[in-house]
C-alpha cells in the first residue's frame, strides 16, 4: 500500500512539473552541472591514477631509472672540435649507487643502440640492448621459447641474444626461432630465447620495445666498443656514452624516494653538466595524486557551488510552488491527507524535480571527459561508482531543500488554506 | 420502543457549551460563545445568519478543521477536543464529506482523480477505488466525464463532481459550505433537489447558508447571530 502511494505520488509529481517544463528544466541547472562536475571530476582522477598505476605496473614499484641524456647546452669547444658527445652514466656510477646504498638491492646497467638486423633478406631496425642477466627479472616478462641471459653466457666469448616477439617474427618468420642466427650491424648472434614484450615503441615510460634484442654488455662492448656512431638520415652523431640507462632496484617501496634523492645527490658531484634523467615510477604516482587533488578542488568547488545554488533554487520554486497551490493543500487536508501525507508529496516531487537533473546530469557528466581525453589529452575513467554517487546526492539535494517547503505545505491551516483564492 | 429515550445512536453531533475564541492582535473574539445543540442521523439542517454571526466558524468545527476553545464537541461519540492533528485528519477522511461554494476541485487532476481522492487517502485499492468513483460519477450523473478536467466542466457539474467526492467515503455527515453559492437560480435548484434526494435517502446533511430560499430545502433551520444560537426551527421527521 505504501508502495502503491510513492509511485502514485511519483507520477502525480511528475505530471506537476511538466505542466511547468520550462520553469522545471530552468529550475534543476544547477544540479544538472553540480551533477555533470561531479562526473566529470572523479573521472579525471580516476583516469589519472589508473594510468600511474599502469606505468607502475610495466616498470616496477621499487625501482629507480636512471637514463643518460645530451645536456641541453652541450658544445663545448673541445667537443665541437672532435666532433663527438661526450656525456652520461658511467660504469663507475653503477659501482658506486651499488656499493654505497644499502638499500639499494641490485643494479641493471644497459647500453642502449639502433642497429640495423637481417636475416637473410628480411631486415629490420632493431634496439640492441647490452645488459646483465638481472634485466629480465626487473624488467620481467613471459618468455615465449628458449630462455633469457644467464650468468654464464656473461663471461662466454659465444654471442647470444634474446629477441623479442615481434622482432623474431618479422626477421625468423614462422620459422623455429630459437637457434637462428640473427645479423646485428657486422655481427652475427645465436637467438637463445623469444621475448613477449608490453608492445608499442620505445618511450620514456617504458622499457622495453617491440624491436629489442638483448645481449651482454660485455659482448656489446666488445663488438662496437665505447663510441657508438649512428648515421640517420645523412647525419652523422657521434658519441661516447658508457651506459645508457642503470635500472635501480631497492629493497622496500618505503626506500624509493630517498635513494632517488641520495643517487641525485651523490652524481651531481661527478658529473658537472646535467647529462642524466632519474625517473621514478613511484613519483608518477604521486602526480597522478597531486592531479587528483587539483581536479577534485577546481571542480569540486564548482560542483558544490552549483549543488548549492541548484538546491537554493529547487527550495525557491518548490516554496513558490506551495504558495500556488495552497488551496490544493487546503482541499486534500480537508479531505483527511495527514500532514506526513502532504510533506511526503512535495518531498517526492521536489525529489522527482532534482532526480531528473541528476539524470541529465549524468548524460553530460558522462560526456564531458570524452571531451576532456578528446582535446587536453588527458586520460580519463568513468566509474559506476561516480554514477550511483551523483545519483545519490542529486536526490539527497531533493531532500534537503525539499524537506522545507514540504514542511511548510503541512503546516499550513487547513481552514486558511481553503480560504485563498 | 413506545416512549423512546434520546438514543444516543441516533446522535452523530452533540455540542455543549463550545466556544471557539480567536486572538485578534489584543482583542478577544468570541466566534463562538457557547453553543449547545445536537445534530441526529438522517437530519438536514441548514445553518443561518449574516456574516460575523460565526456560522462558518461552526461549519469548520462540525467538520473536524478546528478544535473548540472550551467545551464538548462529541463526533459520533468521540469527544474531538482531544484528537491531535493526525486525529481530526482521520475523522475527516473516513466521515466526513465536505462541499464548499467554490467547488474546491483540484484542477490538474481528472474528475475520476477527483472523486478517487479520499479514496487514495483511505489507502484503498486502486481498482476498488476505480469502480467506486464510477459509480459514484454514475449516481452524479457524470458518468461521461469521467477524464475531463474540472475546467471544461459547468458550475453545476463541478458541484457534482464534488459531491461525488464527498460521498466517496460513505461519510457520517455530509457539510455544505454555501453549496449554490456560485450556481444559478436553475442549476441551484438541482443541486438541493440532489441533495434533498440524499437526505432521504438517509445521509446527513449539514448546510451554511445566508439565503432563506436555499435553506427552504432543509428540514431544520438553526439560526445564529453573535457567536450564538438565537433561533431553532425544528421540523419533525416526516
Amino acid at each position: 500500500m505504501r508502495n502503491i502511494r510513492i509511485i502514485r505520488d511519483v507520477e502525480l509529481g511528475l505530471k506537476n512539473l511538466l505542466l511547468h517544463k520550462l520553469r522545471s528544466l530552468l529550475t534543476t541547472l544547477g544540479v544538472v552541472f553540480g551533477v555533470a562536475s561531479v562526473i566529470a571530476m572523479l573521472a579525471v582522477g580516476e583516469g589519472a591514477s589508473q594510468e600511474a598505476l599502469e606505468q607502475i605496473r610495466r616498470l616496477g614499484s621499487n625501482v629507480i631509472i636512471l637514463n643518460s641524456e645530451k645536456p641541453t647546452e652541450e658544445a663545448t669547444a673541445a667537443q665541437r672540435d672532435t666532433f663527438m658527445s661526450v656525456y652520461g652514466l658511467l660504469y663507475d656510477d653503477e659501482a658506486r649507487i651499488r656499493e654505497t646504498f644499502e638499500a639499494v638491492r641490485r643494479t641493471v646497467p644497459a647500453r642502449i643502440m639502433r642497429q640495423e638486423a637481417r636475416v637473410g633478406a628480411r631486415r629490420m631496425d632493431l634496439r640492441v640492448v647490452g645488459t646483465t642477466p638481472d634485466w629480465f627479472s626487473l624488467v620481467d616478462r613471459p618468455v615465449l621459447a628458449g630462455r633469457v641471459l644467464k650468468e654464464r653466457d656473461m663471461g662466454a666469448a659465444a654471442p647470444v641474444g634474446v629477441l623479442s616477439e615481434a622482432a623474431a617474427r618479422r626477421l625468423l618468420g614462422a620459422e623455429h626461432a630459437v637457434g637462428q642466427q640473427v645479423r646485428v650491424g657486422a655481427h652475427v648472434f645465436e637467438v637463445i630465447g623469444i621475448l613477449q614484450s608490453e608492445g608499442g615503441v620505445g618511450s620514456d615510460q617504458r622499457l622495453d620495445t617491440d624491436a629489442d634484442i638483448y645481449i651482454p654488455i660485455h659482448v656489446f662492448r666488445e663488438r662496437w666498443g665505447e663510441i657508438i656512431v649512428q648515421r640517420r638520415t645523412g647525419a652523422r652523431s657521434v658519441e661516447l656514452v658508457e651506459l645508457h640507462q642503470i635500472i635501480v632496484e631497492v629493497n622496500d617501496i618505503e626506500d624509493v624516494e630517498p635513494t632517488a634523492t641520495a643517487i641525485r645527490a651523490m652524481l651531481e658531484r661527478f658529473h658537472p653538466s646535467e647529462d642524466y634523467a632519474i625517473d621514478v615510477p613511484l613519483a608518477l604516482l604521486r602526480q597522478a595524486e597531486a592531479t587528483k587533488r587539483t581536479f577534485n578542488i577546481v571542480l569540486g568547488s564548482i560542483a558544490g557551488i552549483s549543488l548549492l545554488v541548484g538546491g537554493i533554487g529547487i527550495m525557491n520554486i518548490m516554496l513558490a510552488s506551495v504558495t500556488e497551490r495552497t488551496r490544493e493543500i487546503g482541499i486534500r487536508r480537508a479531505i483527511g491527507a495527514r500532514r506526513r501525507q502532504i510533506v511526503s508529496q512535495f518531498l517526492v516531487e521536489t525529489v522527482v524535480l532534482s532526480s531528473l537533473g541528476g539524470l541529465i546530469g549524468i548524460a553530460i557528466g558522462m560526456g564531458i571527459p570524452r571531451l576532456i581525453t578528446a582535446f587536453a589529452g588527458m586520460p580519463t575513467v568513468v566509474t559506476t561508482f561516480s554514477l550511483i554517487l551523483a545519483a545519490g546526492i542529486s536526490m539527497s539535494i531533493g531532500i534537503i531543500f525539499g524537506l522545507y517547503p514540504a514542511v511548510r505545505a503541512a503546516n499550513l491551516d487547513p481552514i486558511v488554506a481553503l480560504r485563498r483564492e | 420502543m413506545a416512549h423512546p429515550q434520546p438514543d444516543k445512536r441516533n446522535v452523530v453531533i452533540q455540542l455543549e457549551n463550545v466556544r471557539r475564541t480567536y486572538q485578534m492582535g489584543s482583542v478577544q473574539v468570541h466566534a463562538l460563545a457557547g453553543v449547545t445543540v445536537t445534530f441526529e442521523a438522517g437530519d438536514f439542517w441548514a445553518i443561518m445568519g449574516a456574516s460575523g454571526s460565526g456560522k462558518s466558524t461552526m461549519l469548520n468545527l462540525l467538520g473536524c478543521l478546528d478544535r473548540p476553545t472550551s467545551g464538548l464537541y462529541l463526533f459520533e461519540g468521540q469527544d474531538v477536543s482531544l484528537k491531535d492533528d493526525d486525529g481530526l485528519s482521520e475523522i475527516r477522511l473516513q466521515r466526513i464529506g465536505f462541499i464548499f461554494q467554490s467547488f474546491n476541485l483540484i484542477p490538474q487532476l481528472t474528475v475520476r482523480e477527483n472523486i478517487e481522492l479520499p479514496l487514495y487517502y483511505q489507502g484503498q485499492p486502486t481498482e476498488d477505488s476505480a469502480r467506486r468513483a464510477e459509480e459514484l460519477a454514475e449516481r452524479v450523473g457524470l458518468a461521461d466525464r469521467l477524464h475531463h478536467r474540472p475546467a471544461e466542466l459547468s458550475g453545476g457539474q463541478q458541484q457534482r463532481v464534488a459531491i461525488a467526492r464527498a460521498l466517496a467515503n460513505d461519510p457520517g455527515i455530509l457539510l455544505a459550505d454555501e453549496p449554490t453559492g456560485n450556481l444559478d437560480s436553475q442549476t441551484s435548484g438541482q443541486i438541493m433537489a440532489f441533495l434533498q434526494e440524499l437526505n432521504q435517502q438517509g445521509l446527513t446533511v449539514i448546510m451554511v447558508t445566508h439565503e432563506a430560499d436555499i435553506a427552504a430545502h432543509a428540514t431544520s433551520r438553526l439560526h445564529m447571530r453573535d457567536g450564538l444560537i438565537d433561533n431553532v426551527e425544528r421540523v419533525a421527521h416526516a
